[in-house]
C-alpha cells in the first residue's frame, strides 16, 4: 500500500483518531493503540497547557508513532483560532494543527470565512494546517490556494454517524484536490471509513463510532482493517459499477 | 426579526397550554418517541401525564441520544457563592431580604482564599452565586471577582442578578463564559406573588434577559424553571418554547437547562407543584428527546441515590462537594446558606461513582485562551 503523505510526513496508517467521548483515558489509550493510528487530534480546551506531558491526556498519548494534531474546538472566529494556534504550538511542541471553527454550538458546522481568513494567517506563520471544512470543492481549493496541508471536508454533521451524506461534494473534491483529503466527521460505520478510502479519500478521522460503541478497542481495530481494506481496493482498482450484465468471458470475441 | 420572546409567550394562553399538555394520549407519545426532530407539540406529549408509561423507552432513547452527543463523559463545575446579601423578597428563597440570617459579602482576600480552597478540590470549571444587592455586589463587584478568580479557572460562570447587555458585555470582556438565569417561572400574575418586592418582581426585565445576553455574545446561557412553584409541566412547556425561540436568534450561542426543585429553607412556603422523582425523570429525559445539543446539569439538591443514577439518562454536568453559603470552602458556616444541599460526598467520592458508571468526570473543557 501507498504511503500517505501530509507535509513531507509519511504515515503507514490512513486512520486518525479522536479523543473525546471515551468512558476513561485507559480506554481511549487502548482504543488508539488496537487502531494503529499515528495522528490523533486533541482538543486544546480538554489539556492543561501549563502541565506539558504530565497533562492526563496528553500522558496517555505518549508513544512513539503517535503524532499529535491539536484541533481549535471552541474558537468561534479566526482571530481565536490564530491566538490557539499559538498557545498550542508553544505549549505542546507541535506546528501541526487541526483548524476548527464552529461558531454555532448546535450542529458544529464549519464557518467556511473564518476558517480560509485563519488559514492563511496560520500557513504565514509556519503552521501545517489541516482545516475542518464543508463538502464545498470551492473552499476546499481556496484553502488549498493558501497553503493548506491537507482538507478535511465532513462526510456529515460531527458525531451523528450518518456516513458520507455529502458524497457527491466529496467525490469533486477528492478529483480537483492536489493536496490530501482526510474525510472528517460522521463516519459511523468501519463500512463508511472503507467506502471513504474506496472513492479516493487519503485519509479519514474517526471518534464518536469508535468512543461510543459497546466496545471501543474492538471498535478501534474494525476502522483499522476497514481504512486497509478500503485502500487496497482504491489501488487494485475497483471495477466500473455497470447498469447491465457484462460478461467475464464475452461471446462474440471468435470473431474478431 | 425584530420580536422579542415576551410578544411570543403572549400567543401561548397558560390554561390552554396546560388543557392540551393534559390531554395528550399514548398514540401522541409514541409519534413524539418516533420523530426524527421533534416539535414543541411532541415535547407537551413527552411531559404529559400519558408519558409516564413510556418511561423506560424515554430513558433509553435520551441515554442513547446523550451518549451519540457528548459520548461517556460527564462534566464537573462547583457553585461559588460570593455574597448572599439580598434587597428581593422572594417568598422561597433562603436569602430572602425578609428572612433573618447574617450577610455576607466576600472581600478580595475571602475571595481569592475561597478561590483556593475551590481549586484544591479539583474543580476548573465555577459558577458564582449572589443575592441581588446592587450596591455592595453590583456589576464592579462581579467584574472584580472575576478579575481576581480568573488565574485560579478555566470556565467562569455566574448566576446572580439579570443586568443590562452592556454590563454583560463588560462582563465577557473580564473572562465570563456563561451566565445562568432561570425565570423561575412563566406564569406571568403569579410570578409577581413569588416575588412581591425589589428589582425581581419585574417579569418583563427578567424575561427578556436572555435576550441582553444572546445581544452581549455570551456563550453560553443556562434556563429553567424552579419547580415547585407552578405546575411544572406547563412551566417547562414555556421554557422550551423560550428555548427554540432563542437558538434560532442566537444560533452562536451553547443552552443549558437546571432542574432546581425547592427544597426546605429558612423562608418556608407551600409547594403548589410536587414533582416526583420519576416525573423529574421523564421532564430530564423529555428535554433530552426535544433536543440533543442541549446541556442539562444536576446539582446538588438531589439525594445520593437520584444522583448516581441520573448521569446515566441524560445529565452532561453536574456539581458536586458543594457549599451554599460565602466562604464555605475555606470556613464552612452553615447559618449563612441559602438551602440545605443533600447529597454532601466528596469529589472524589462522586468522581468515582462517575467513573463506576462507565463515564470520565470531565473537570477541564475550556481554556482562558479560548475567551
Amino acid at each position: 500500500m501507498e504511503k500517505l503523505v501530509i507535509a513531507n510526513k509519511e504515515f503507514e496508517s490512513r486512520l486518525f483518531l479522536g479523543t473525546g467521548k471515551f468512558s476513561s483515558y485507559d480506554l481511549m489509550e487502548k482504543s488508539i493503540l488496537a487502531s494503529a493510528s499515528e495522528l490523533v487530534t486533541v482538543a486544546l480546551k480538554r489539556v492543561n497547557l501549563t502541565e506539558g506531558e504530565n497533562d492526563t491526556i496528553l500522558s496517555h498519548l505518549n508513544h512513539e508513532h503517535i503524532n499529535l494534531l491539536p484541533n481549535t474546538s471552541g474558537v468561534r472566529n479566526a482571530k481565536e483560532a490564530v491566538f490557539a494556534a499559538e498557545l498550542a504550538r508553544e505549549a505542546l511542541e507541535t506546528n501541526w494543527l487541526k483548524l476548527e471553527i464552529h461558531p454555532d454550538p448546535k450542529y458544529l458546522l464549519p464557518d467556511p470565512i473564518e476558517t480560509l481568513k485563519a488559514a492563511e494567517e496560520l500557513v504565514k506563520k509556519g503552521f501545517i494546517v489541516l482545516p475542518y471544512i464543508n463538502a464545498d470543492p470551492v473552499i476546499c481549493k481556496r484553502l488549498e490556494d493558501v497553503g493548506t496541508a491537507a482538507v478535511m471536508p465532513l462526510g456529515s454533521p460531527i458525531g451523528t454517524n450518518k456516513g458520507l451524506e455529502t458524497l457527491a461534494m466529496l467525490k469533486i473534491i477528492i478529483a480537483q484536490s492536489n493536496i490530501p483529503v482526510v474525510i472528517d466527521a460522521g463516519i459511523g460505520s468501519p463500512s463508511h471509513a472503507a467506502q471513504a478510502m474506496e472513492i479516493g479519500a487519503d485519509a479519514v478521522l474517526v471518534n464518536t463510532a469508535i468512543a461510543v460503541s459497546q466496545n471501543p478497542v474492538e471498535m478501534a481495530e474494525a476502522f483499522k482493517l476497514a481504512t486497509i481494506a478500503g485502500r487496497m481496493a482504491y489501488e487494485a482498482k475497483l471495477g466500473k459499477v455497470n447498469e447491465k450484465a457484462e460478461a467475464s468471458s464475452p461471446l462474440t470475441q471468435f470473431l474478431s | 426579526m425584530n420580536t422579542n420572546f415576551s410578544d411570543i409567550a403572549k400567543q401561548f394562553d397558560w390554561e390552554e397550554i396546560t388543557r392540551s399538555i393534559y390531554s395528550k394520549t399514548s398514540t401522541d407519545v409514541e409519534a413524539a418517541l418516533n420523530n426524527l426532530t421533534p416539535t414543541l407539540e411532541d415535547f407537551k406529549a413527552l411531559l404529559s401525564p400519558a408519558a409516564e408509561n413510556y418511561l423506560e423507552e424515554m430513558a433509553q432513547k435520551s441515554q442513547y441520544l446523550t451518549k451519540e452527543r457528548f459520548g461517556n463523559t460527564i462534566q464537573m463545575y462547583i457553585p461559588f457563592y460570593l455574597s448572599n446579601e439580598c434587597q428581593n423578597i422572594c417568598t422561597y428563597c433562603g436569602f430572602s431580604l425578609d428572612v433573618k440570617i447574617p450577610r455576607k459579602t466576600l472581600t478580595d482576600n475571602e475571595i481569592i482564599e475561597e478561590a483556593k480552597a475551590i481549586k484544591k478540590l479539583g474543580y476548573d470549571h465555577v459558577l458564582l452565586v449572589t443575592g441581588e444587592a446592587n450596591k455592595t455586589v453590583g456589576v464592579d463587584y462581579l467584574k472584580n471577582a472575576i478579575r481576581l478568580i480568573k488565574p485560579y479557572f478555566s470556565q467562569i460562570s455566574i448566576e446572580v442578578q439579570p443586568i443590562e447587555t452592556e454590563e454583560y458585555q463588560t462582563l465577557v470582556e473580564e473572562g465570563l463564559h456563561a451566565v445562568l438565569v432561570y425565570q423561575e417561572t412563566y406564569h406571568k400574575e403569579n410570578y409577581k406573588i413569588h416575588h412581591p418586592k425589589g428589582k425581581k418582581s419585574n417579569y418583563e426585565y427578567r424575561l427578556e434577559t436572555p435576550e441582553r445576553l444572546g445581544k452581549a455574545g455570551i456563550h453560553k446561557m443556562g434556563l429553567g424553571i424552579l419547580i415547585g412553584l407552578e405546575d411544572w409541566r406547563t412551566d417547562s412547556f414555556f421554557c422550551a418554547a423560550h428555548l427554540n425561540y432563542l437558538e434560532k436568534k442566537f444560533w452562536q450561542t451553547r443552552y443549558s437547562i437546571s432542574f432546581p426543585r425547592l427544597r426546605p429553607h429558612a423562608g418556608g412556603t407551600k409547594l403548589k407543584s410536587v414533582i416526583t422523582d420519576k416525573q423529574l425523570v421523564q421532564l430530564i429525559c423529555a428535554y433530552r428527546i426535544f433536543n440533543q445539543e442541549l446541556e442539562l446539569s444536576m446539582s446538588t439538591r438531589e439525594s445520593e441515590n437520584f444522583r448516581n443514577n441520573i448521569i446515566k439518562l441524560g445529565i452532561t454536568s453536574i456539581s458536586a462537594d458543594s457549599k451554599t453559603e460565602p466562604g464555605g470552602y475555606n470556613k464552612p458556616k452553615e447559618a449563612l446558606e441559602q438551602f440545605e444541599i443533600d447529597d454532601k460526598r466528596s469529589t472524589e467520592e462522586f468522581a468515582n461513582i462517575i467513573k463506576q458508571q462507565g463515564y470520565e468526570p470531565v473537570f477541564k473543557d475550556w481554556d482562558k485562551v479560548l475567551q
